[in-house]
């Protein structure tokens, strides 16, 4: 029987799943609210689409309890938990009409062929594919493809969605247009989406919440605008891009200001309210790459000596329209990207193979949480590559 | 056509010649029966034609001498049709249980495969001897039946492999998402996704029994099927009767893999078909 309860906030508690020797999820916590728009973010392997298949019941969890509404819904059919899923690479039947795919579900509840067709039509005009009705799915576009699973998917009325990399099989056009539509239809319905992605930037544009996961565990969940602003650690930093993110050890503490030292020589300080951390911790700082200004450098010394900036060599120039984005090569061979605004970029003329000094004031300094672990520092840098 | 072919290298010319023979080979001694299938009434085993006629068919079907051919065609045509059916059945329900690795999984598909590779005189001559021990009676319908599934069951298993090995199982969990039981799933979803594939594994079923002998030979019993009946014919018929029993199994063949391919063409355009009004 299907739940009468609309409810559809889900409360993953202490979940665990492991595949084999190899846990897929680990002992992971999550609310995702009623009505809200969830992405679960993170590179391939990660852990997002099993926690996504132990939602909709395609996977039962090892351990742990999942709640949709209030109610446990382990052992549950999917109908029966009121959740539909947008696979991946939208399963349409190919041997049934787009007509007969979205009437599907009401085939199998004993429909009349005239009501579960009227009802299918509705929803395809829903979805602006009416037209197309008694097409077969290999005679439809993707972008076409992807409206008649969201239709199909839609006709069992559920309180929650489910969708698989919605947008991965689209070509880049097709994936900015539908990512707004996805958006559109679940403020329209009014239901819980819950949408898995390893792109950063369709993610903090759909989601009210944002969760990044790194091997099967949440690194950060938050809103769009304080995952990208406001990472909480080195690797959710690193992730999301558009953060240059800094670690050495601390050198001296005055005035709520930590002065943080690497191994380079390169210094910067950081707020550090109430708290005094001991000399010599490790100590994780970002920098925002639009918060960074770029000169010219005079003289040849390969360090800077002034907190809050580095030296090295123009490594690469990207225009982006409003933006360039400038990578700088340190000495050690990291890399630190400033986003410069086109005017000013083009009045200092920086090229290739320059030496500038890359310098940001200190309250743009955001602490990250510490991450002495050396095994996930590491992996902060391999999710970094995948920028 | 391409106008401006530079000269064929001389390989051509060695896989061409070669592919002539292959091709001669296979349809020369054929047609030759065919033509001489319709040999005239006082035409004997080998050319020249003196006249034509239809009287060899018809001596198949008065039986005047042939022995027992209708009886025979009859026999091959319900096996041939058994075979097929359980053919479909089993393999189609163990391609889809060896989806799932269980324990001996591998092994049992290896002993199902080595039947192709057993020589099949030895497997009838097995049947037979063990279907005597139990004191049993050797049949056309149990022991050769038993005896053609060893020979079609690894090729169906091996069809149902290739095919289920492009089959996506997400369409599974989709039926299953939208509310499919099990058996919905298979009826409405699998099967019908399937079907070129298991309509392949009939055919495969049907045309294998149809004109098996090593392993039919042993295990027939007293009643023959078509091709027991056909190679006893070679030592005992000297008339053009004998190929025309050639002429009309070759026709059968066709018809068989006729109506499989049409089958298929037809749920092939289902698919494709353009948008027509379906109301």
């Amino acid at each position: 029987m299907p739940s009468e309860n609309r409810n559809g906030e889900i409360r993953i508690v202490n979940v665990t799943k492991r595949f084999g020797d190899m846990a897929a999820v680990q002992d992971l916590s999550l609310t995702i609210p009623d009505k809200g728009y969830c992405c679960l973010l993170g590179p391939s392997g990660c852990g997002k689409t099993t926690i996504l298949r132990m939602i909709a019941g395609h996977e039962t969890p090892t351990t742990g309890e999942i709640r949709i509404g209030g109610e446990p819904v382990v052992g549950l059919s999917p109908v029966q938990r009121g959740t539909a899923m947008m696979f991946q690479s939208y399963a349409l039947f190919p041997h049934r009409s787009v007509l007969d795919n979205v009437a599907f579900s009401l085939k199998l509840r004993g429909a009349s062929k005239t009501d579960r067709h009227n009802q299918a039509r509705e929803l395809l005009t829903k979805v602006r594919m009416e037209r197309f009705a008694d097409r077969l799915p290999a005679q439809l576009s993707g972008g076409q493809q992807q409206r008649v699973a969201l239709a199909r998917a839609l006709i069992t009325n559920p309180r929650v969605l489910l969708l698989d990399e919605p947008l991965s099989a689209l070509d880049e056009y097709l994936r900015l247009r539908m990512r707004g539509e996805l958006r559109r239809v679940q403020k329209e319905l009014g239901i819980t989406f819950i949408h898995v992605t390893h792109t950063q930037l369709e993610a903090i544009a759909v989601a009210d919440l944002v969760v990044v996961m790194a091997q099967g565990r949440i690194e950060q969940a938050a809103n769009a605008q304080e995952i990208f602003t406001a990472p909480r650690n080195a690797y959710v930093a690193r992730f999301m891009g558009g953060q240059n993110v800094l670690s050495g050890t601390v050198d001296s503490v005055a005035d709520g200001h930590a002065v943080v030292v690497d191994e380079h020589g390169v210094s910067f300080s950081t707020a550090v309210q109430g708290e005094k951390p001991t000399l010599g911790s490790r100590l994780f700082g970002s920098i925002r790459r639009d918060r960074i200004s770029v000169s010219k450098a005079h003289g040849c010394a390969a360090t800077s000596d002034k907190v809050n900036s580095l030296v090295g060599e123009v490594h690469a120039i990207e225009y982006q329209g409003s933006y360039v984005k400038v990578t700088i090569e340190r000495p050690s061979g990291d890399e630190f990207v400033a986003n410069i605004v086109d005017n000013e970029f083009f009045r200092d003329g920086l090229d290739i193979g320059d030496r500038v000094v890359a310098h940001w004031s200190a309250h743009d300094v955001l602490r990250l949480e510490g991450t002495a672990d050396a095994k996930e520092a590491s992996m902060g840098d391999a999710a970094g590559v995948l920028i | 056509m391409r106008q401006t072919a530079g000269p064929r290298p001389w390989t051509f010319y060695v896989f061409a010649s070669f592919f002539a023979l292959f091709v001669l080979f296979l349809y020369g001694p054929m047609t030759v029966i065919y033509i001489l299938s319709f040999q005239g009434p006082t035409g004997g085993l080998t050319f020249p034609m003196r006249g034509f006629s239809l009287r060899w068919f018809h001596a198949l079907v008065a039986a005047e001498r042939v022995g027992d051919i209708d009886g025979a065609f009859g026999r091959s045509l319900v096996l041939a049709v058994i075979v097929a059916v359980l053919t479909v059945v089993l393999s189609v329900s163990a391609g889809l249980a060896f989806r799932r690795r269980f324990a001996g999984s591998g092994l049992l598909f290896y002993l199902a495969i080595a039947s192709l590779i057993m020589p099949g005189l030895f497997i009838g001559l097995g049947i037979a001897v063990g279907f005597q021990l139990l004191g049993l009676d050797i049949n056309w319908y149990s022991s050769a039946l038993g005896a053609q599934l060893t020979w079609t069951l690894p090729y169906g298993l091996l069809i149902m492999f290739a095919v289920l090995g492009r089959f996506n199982r997400a369409y599974e969990e989709a039926a299953t998402d939208l509310g499919a039981t099990s058996w919905q799933r298979l009826r409405e979803v699998v099967l019908p996704i399937l079907m070129p594939g298991i309509i392949g594994v009939a055919l495969f079923g049907f045309t294998l029994s149809y004109d098996e002998f090593p392993r039919t030979v042993l295990t027939a019993g007293t009643r023959n099927t078509l091709p027991l009946e056909i190679w006893a014919m070679t030592t005992n018929v000297t008339s053009p009767a004998l190929f025309a029993v050639g002429t009309v199994t070759t026709i059968i063949s066709f018809i068989a893999i006729g109506i499989a391919l049409i089958s298929i063409a037809i749920i092939q355009r289902r698919r494709t078909r353009g948008t027509g009004e379906r109301i």
